[in-house]
């Protein structure tokens, strides 16, 4: 009872530890995804891209941000591993499922497939890291008009020239909404923060941010596919 | 009333079960459903057959045993309710009804619709109670307690360990129950002594009965019997975080 260390792992070492780190690496997210967001928008704003390049140049060339890119790698990492862990674990606990079951007059159907919903937000996330990030990281993008600035809205447009592709962004968008309209509020549940007080603003917020996000997400490849 | 019944017999823990068909005849509508089941039972002794095992005790909706997963639900279609209270009346006449125990890892089945919840019972053995001893009942008022908590202490309290919310549960979770135990405790100055230790020992156990873990799906809040609320799992949430990473407690 006192003095003896049994159990001091309480991040991953119990259930509701990892849940912290669910809810923790979700809400890091949310954060980028706003940012991503807003930043790929410009694209809406300047039918030459030049507006979006320079953005996307100062994105990959700042130091603090490239700092923070580790960052953001680590943490989806981290909900990725924690999420599929908690997936594995959950199935476990219920080793014989029931023979008739009604959970639709319980819960939400997208509430009880975040794994599914999550894989398949993965699968998109290694095609679109193919698409945009290698290239633009790695392997190397032409100049744009600006000297030392990458074309970057020169591949969006090559990509997006494909209706297979551009059909394949717009549905990972409706799984990303499914994914964070429990994901969002789901996130301050765990972290403990519920109350009477702020509940009805993360919801709103929740459901807001769950509709506008891949909506917006969703309109830039329609957009870019358009103007050819 | 006329009922199909398919019911889950299995002899022990050991062996596989499966659904068996029933037909039950002049159930009258205002039986309850374990009332329901004991006609049944009735019928199946006289014939000779093994009847169907079940929990019960109190049969007013107080003790928590009478687990059955009834027509795809914890405690089957009625809001609030256990299987006790539970009419046939809520069943329309020639209804095919499926009844299977609780099915979660933690809560192993003993016979038919009978699982041991000892789990639980280890949990509360963990940390669910103050060891001060309290001695006579006190002067109502010698331990001012601001109603708020008080109702919310009493909300909390009212959980009789029946484990719908983990049978609901995807993830046979049982964050609704530990919860409500935490939270009875910890909104009460009796509770506070042993609030860190119990928080993280109650957690432990319940992680090492091998209960899942929450995704806020909700279910359980939607089919639990004393109607024990989500704010409960939020709240064992900051005590856990406030006991692991604040407190000096160590179990
Ligand atoms: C940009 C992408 C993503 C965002 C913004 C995001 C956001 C979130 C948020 C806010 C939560 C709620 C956390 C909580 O309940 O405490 C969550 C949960 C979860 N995420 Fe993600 N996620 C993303 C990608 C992924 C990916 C790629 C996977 C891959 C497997 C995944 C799997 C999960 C799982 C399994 C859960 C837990 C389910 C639950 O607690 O109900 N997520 N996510
Ligand atoms: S929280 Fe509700 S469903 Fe769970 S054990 Fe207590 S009374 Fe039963
Ligand atoms: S028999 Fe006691 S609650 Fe149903």
């Amino acid at each position: 009872m006192t003095g003896s260390t049994k159990n001091t792992n309480y991040l991953l070492g119990s259930s509701i530890g990892r849940k912290f780190l669910m809810g923790l690496t979700g809400l890091f997210l949310v954060t980028f995804l706003l940012v991503h967001c807003f930043i790929n928008a410009m694209v809406f704003f300047d039918g030459t891209g030049a507006l979006f390049n320079e953005y996307a140049h100062f994105m990959g060339t700042n130091i603090i941000i490239r700092i923070m890119e580790i960052g953001l790698f680590a943490g989806l990492l981290a909900h990725i591993i924690d999420g599929l862990w908690l997936w594995k674990l959950n199935k476990d606990a219920r080793p014989e499922n029931y023979a008739y079951s009604q959970p639709n007059a319980n819960s939400k159907w997208y509430s009880r497939s975040m794994g599914l919903l999550g894989t398949l937000l993965l699968i998109f996330l290694i095609l679109h890291l193919v698409h945009f990030w290698v290239p633009s990281r790695i392997t190397g993008l032409a100049e744009s008009a600006v000297p030392g600035v990458h074309d970057l809205y020169a591949e969006m447009f090559t990509v997006f020239a494909n209706p297979i592709i551009v059909a394949i962004y717009v549905l990972a968008q409706f799984s990303l909404g499914f994914h964070l309209l429990h994901g969002f509020q789901s996130a301050f549940q765990s972290l403990g923060l519920n109350h009477t007080k702020y509940n009805a603003l993360i919801k709103t917020v929740g459901i807001g941010y769950s509709i506008l996000i891949p909506f917006i997400f969703a309109l830039m490849p329609i957009v870019i596919y358009l103007r050819h | 009333m006329k009922f199909n019944l398919k019911v889950w017999r299995q002899k022990n823990a050991n062996t596989a079960g499966k659904l068996v068909d029933y037909t039950i005849d002049q159930i009258n509508e205002d039986m309850s459903f374990l009332e329901m089941v004991d006609v049944l039972n009735d019928n199946l002794v006289r014939k000779g057959e093994d009847p169907i095992a079940f929990d019960h005790d109190c049969r007013e909706g107080i003790c928590g045993m009478c687990s059955m997963y009834i027509s795809g639900r914890a405690h089957g279609p009625q809001h609030g309710a256990t299987t006790c209270q539970l009419y046939m009346r809520k069943f329309k006449d020639g209804d095919t009804i499926y009844v299977e125990p609780w099915r979660a890892r933690a809560f192993p089945i003993v016979k038919d619709l009978v699982v041991d919840r000892g789990a639980f019972d280890r949990i509360i053995a963990a940390g669910g109670f103050v060891s001060a001893n309290t001695g006579q009942a006190q002067d109502a008022n010698n331990l001012p307690v601001n109603k708020d908590d008080a109702e919310k202490a009493m909300d909390a309290a009212a959980c009789i360990g029946c484990g719908a919310c983990v049978a609901a549960c995807k993830n046979a979770s049982a964050m609704l129950f530990v919860s409500a135990k935490v939270s009875h405790l910890a909104l009460l100055p009796q509770g506070e002594p042993e609030r860190n230790r119990r928080a993280l020992a109650m957690v432990a156990q319940m992680d090492a009965e091998g209960f899942g873990n929450c995704t806020n799906t909700g279910a359980c809040e939607a089919e639990c019997p004393k109607e024990i609320k989500l704010v409960n799992i939020a709240r064992l949430n900051r005590e856990y975080a406030n006991a692991a990473f604040a407190s000096e407690t160590q179990i």
